[in-house]
């Protein structure tokens, strides 16, 4: 089996136009079909001249991944060919290049840092939700479309948790590009997808200082991330906030109940940098000392992974759940039942996000006076009311957010907060039915109907009984 | 073509029942039964006779060792197994023993084969029981894909092109690409005597067209199984089994 490959050549039907470059384990080509509109790209895996079976197993892996995978974050599943006469994979060529590209600028301002993150982190969660780790994030596994999304490229290394994992089967040594490796990975453990979060934290260090964390290790030093700290991003780049190195120190925690517990979660710190929980990693200027780094040495040396492969199990116990809560005179009771049905979901979901949200209701046509008679914006005494609503449900202050959404259709503005930041369950008032509210329509039942999550609607006991009034009686 | 795989039947009308009807809500072209007909459960003769209509209607049956028992030698099984050989063997008329005595080990279609304890000496009844005997299998068997039954327990089992083999445990209704590049034994759990520790029935459906593999479970009626299995003083173990599917 030996092909030159070659312009103008096709492979089951597909046209090769374009080399487009040659890696250690693939060639890829630009190819054609007639009936297919969109550019595609063929992946040639390299088994020729080599005993080497990673090039093999990781085109297998690909190959039994690939075309699981939808939405707009991987690359669209075109075909596959078998080993005779050529192995290879098709699939829809992402336009322009990988964020290896931009490495060449680095280190780049902080607020692209961010942009790029929070694109990622919204890919790594989609992926997560289709039960597959990628275990390779690096820049030139990035791609951004033209519509703004981060593509995630080269499944070689993945992990889907519903099917075999050639890798582990196959090779008795740890995967994975070394400088983004987690620690976790490097204890060939590869079952985790807070892995993905730590190269991605890899990443956004790289892009901030212009340096990799734990530099390019070889050999047995890549197990030195599991008791070295890296140098503080703030020490590299001064102009980082202290907000973003908590972001990103995070991330880089050696033990991944330390990080975050999902992508999702990690995607609203970045997009919300006012509700980053500062800890002492926000301040650290320098590495951790001796004493502190010898302690984790000597636990790093009994360090074995832990294989629980169960990827939607993890995500399940750390959802994002949004509970909109209504603040209007009167609506006293129904504020409670909802912190008691919050305060069950915790008990259950101990790493659940709690996102409590108001909305701020403007109107459509006349210009909104948002402040009151003494000049204090509403918006800040909502936020003041949100924060005492939830004082007593006693979460930690990591793990719940507050927001004021100024909206004049209440029901669409809860519905694209949870669609944008990945909210797993919706928590929701309805009021009393009333007259007025049959005629208005109300807003929770709209947003059972569109929301593109679980929703529960909270009533309060009183609205329960029977009617009773004179109402009811007449 | 979509064939379902069905193997370890063992009398247990309920669960084939179940397992037939949940193939044909899949459209199904074709079944093939993996052998073990009979042994355990409270229904040998009716299960024998499903099977001979269905094989009159262009299904595959091979053997199985309780199959093989019932006119052979009971004297390599445990005690419960005998048992319930020896009892079974007054259920079935001689007609019904022809049509086991009949069956054949193996079958073949291109690259595939089909088996009910092992493809390397079918007729020695050897467990795939671990990564070890599958091994033994991949060493000597040539078959791309290799299905068969006989442990009660799902798993499937794969060889790279390098040689080694990986296990793995299969969750239900997932289709798993079986790729050209490697070899696979896919062990089918039972239908009639589920042991993984899950009541409901096993039983596979292999995509010819997409080469791809799904394992199933179909929940039944335990309970009217279990109280067959007493009612016909067969061992109270062998009712306790369905229930709580160990």
């Amino acid at each position: 089996m030996r092909w030159r490959l070659s312009p103008g050549m096709v492979i089951d039907g597909f046209v090769l136009q374009e080399n487009l470059g040659t890696g250690g384990m693939a060639q890829l080509w630009a190819v054609s079909r007639e009936g297919e509109a969109t550019p595609l790209v063929m992946k040639i895996p390299m088994l020729i001249d080599s005993d080497d079976p990673l090039p093999i197993v990781c085109f297998e892996t690909e190959q039994m991944i690939m075309p699981r995978l939808t939405g707009p974050h991987v690359p669209r599943f075109v075909a596959t060919g078998p080993l005779d006469p050529m192995p290879y994979i098709v699939m829809e060529r992402i336009p322009g290049e990988s964020l290896k590209e931009r490495l060449d600028d680095c280190p780049l301002p902080w607020p692209e840092v961010v942009a790029i993150g929070a694109k990622v982190a919204h890919a790594l969660h989609d992926l997560h939700l289709q039960h597959v780790i990628h275990l390779d994030i690096k820049p030139s596994n990035v791609m951004i479309r033209e519509t703004g999304e981060a593509v995630l490229i080269d499944y070689g290394f993945a992990r889907h948790e519903r099917l075999p994992d050639l890798l582990a089967e196959e090779f008795r040594e740890p995967f994975g590009t070394t400088p983004y490796m987690a620690p976790e990975q490097v204890l060939q453990d590869r079952a985790d997808p807070r892995s993905d979060l730590f190269a991605l934290g890899v990443m956004l260090y790289f892009f901030l200082t212009g340096e990799r964390p734990f530099g390019t290790p070889r050999g047995g030093q890549i197990r030195r991330r599991l008791w070295r700290d890296p140098v503080p991003p703030r020490a590299l780049a001064p102009d980082c906030p202290p907000w973003l190195q908590e972001i990103i120190l995070r991330c880089l925690e050696v033990d991944p109940d330390e990080r975050y517990a999902t992508a999702a979660q990690l995607a609203l710190d970045l997009e919300n940098p006012e509700q980053v929980r500062l800890t002492e990693r926000a301040e650290r200027l320098e590495r951790d000392s001796g004493v502190k780094t010898f302690r984790r040495w000597l636990k790093a040396r009994k360090a074995k992974a832990l294989e629980a492969p169960n990827i939607a199990g993890h995500l399940s116990r750390a959802p994002i759940v949004l509970v909109a809560i209504d603040l209007s005179p009167g609506g006293e009771d129904l504020a409670e039942a909802l912190r008691m049905m919050i305060g069950r979901i915790l008990s259950i979901e101990g790493e659940a996000r709690i996102a409590c949200v108001n909305i701020l209701k403007t109107s459509r046509l006349a210009v909104d006076i948002l402040e009151d008679e003494e000049g204090r914006s509403l918006h800040v005494q909502r936020l003041i009311q949100l924060r005492h609503w939830a004082a007593s449900l006693d979460i930690p202050k990591e793990r719940i957010t507050f927001s004021v959404l100024e909206a004049h259709d209440p029901a669409a503005a809860l519905v694209d907060y949870a669609r944008h930041n990945n909210v797993d369950h919706i928590v929701i008032g309805a009021r009393a039915s009333s007259a007025l509210r049959r005629y208005l329509g109300s807003v929770s039942s709209r947003v059972v109907a569109e929301a593109p999550c679980s929703v529960t609607v909270v009533r309060t006991p009183t609205d329960r009984r029977p009617e009773t009034g004179p109402e009811a009686s007449a | 073509m979509l064939i379902a795989i069905l193997t370890d039947i063992h009398g247990n009308r309920e669960a084939l029942s179940a397992c037939l009807a949940h193939a044909r809500m899949l459209h199904v072209d074709r079944l093939v039964f993996l052998g073990d007909y009979v042994g355990y459960g409270a229904d040998p003769a009716w299960v024998v006779d499903t099977i001979r209509g269905l094989v009159d209607q262009g299904a595959v049956a091979l053997l199985g060792n309780h199959d093989a028992a019932i006119d052979g030698s009971d004297a390599d099984m445990n005690s419960v197994a005998q048992e319930a050989i020896r009892w079974t063997r007054n259920q079935l008329g001689s007609e019904q023993r022809r049509f086991l005595a009949g069956l054949p080990l193996v079958h073949e279609e291109g690259n595939v084969l089909y088996v009910h304890a092992n493809g390397y000496a079918p007729d020695n009844w050897d467990y795939m029981s671990g990564p070890m005997e599958a091994i033994r299998h991949f060493s000597r068997v040539d078959a791309h894909i290799t299905f068969c039954g006989h442990v009660h327990v799902p798993m499937l089992y794969h060889m790279s092109t390098t040689a080694k083999v990986g296990t793995f445990s299969p969750v239900a209704n997932n289709e798993i690409p079986l790729l050209p590049t490697r070899t696979w034994l896919a062990v089918i759990g039972a239908v009639g005597q589920p042991r993984d520790g899950v009541a409901a029935a096993n039983y596979a459906v292999f995509d010819t067209a997409h080469q791809t593999l799904r394992y199933l479970r179909v929940p039944y009626d335990t309970a009217a199984a279990a109280s067959k299995v007493r009612a016909a003083g067969l061992p109270e173990k062998l009712a306790l089994r369905l229930e709580q599917g160990r």
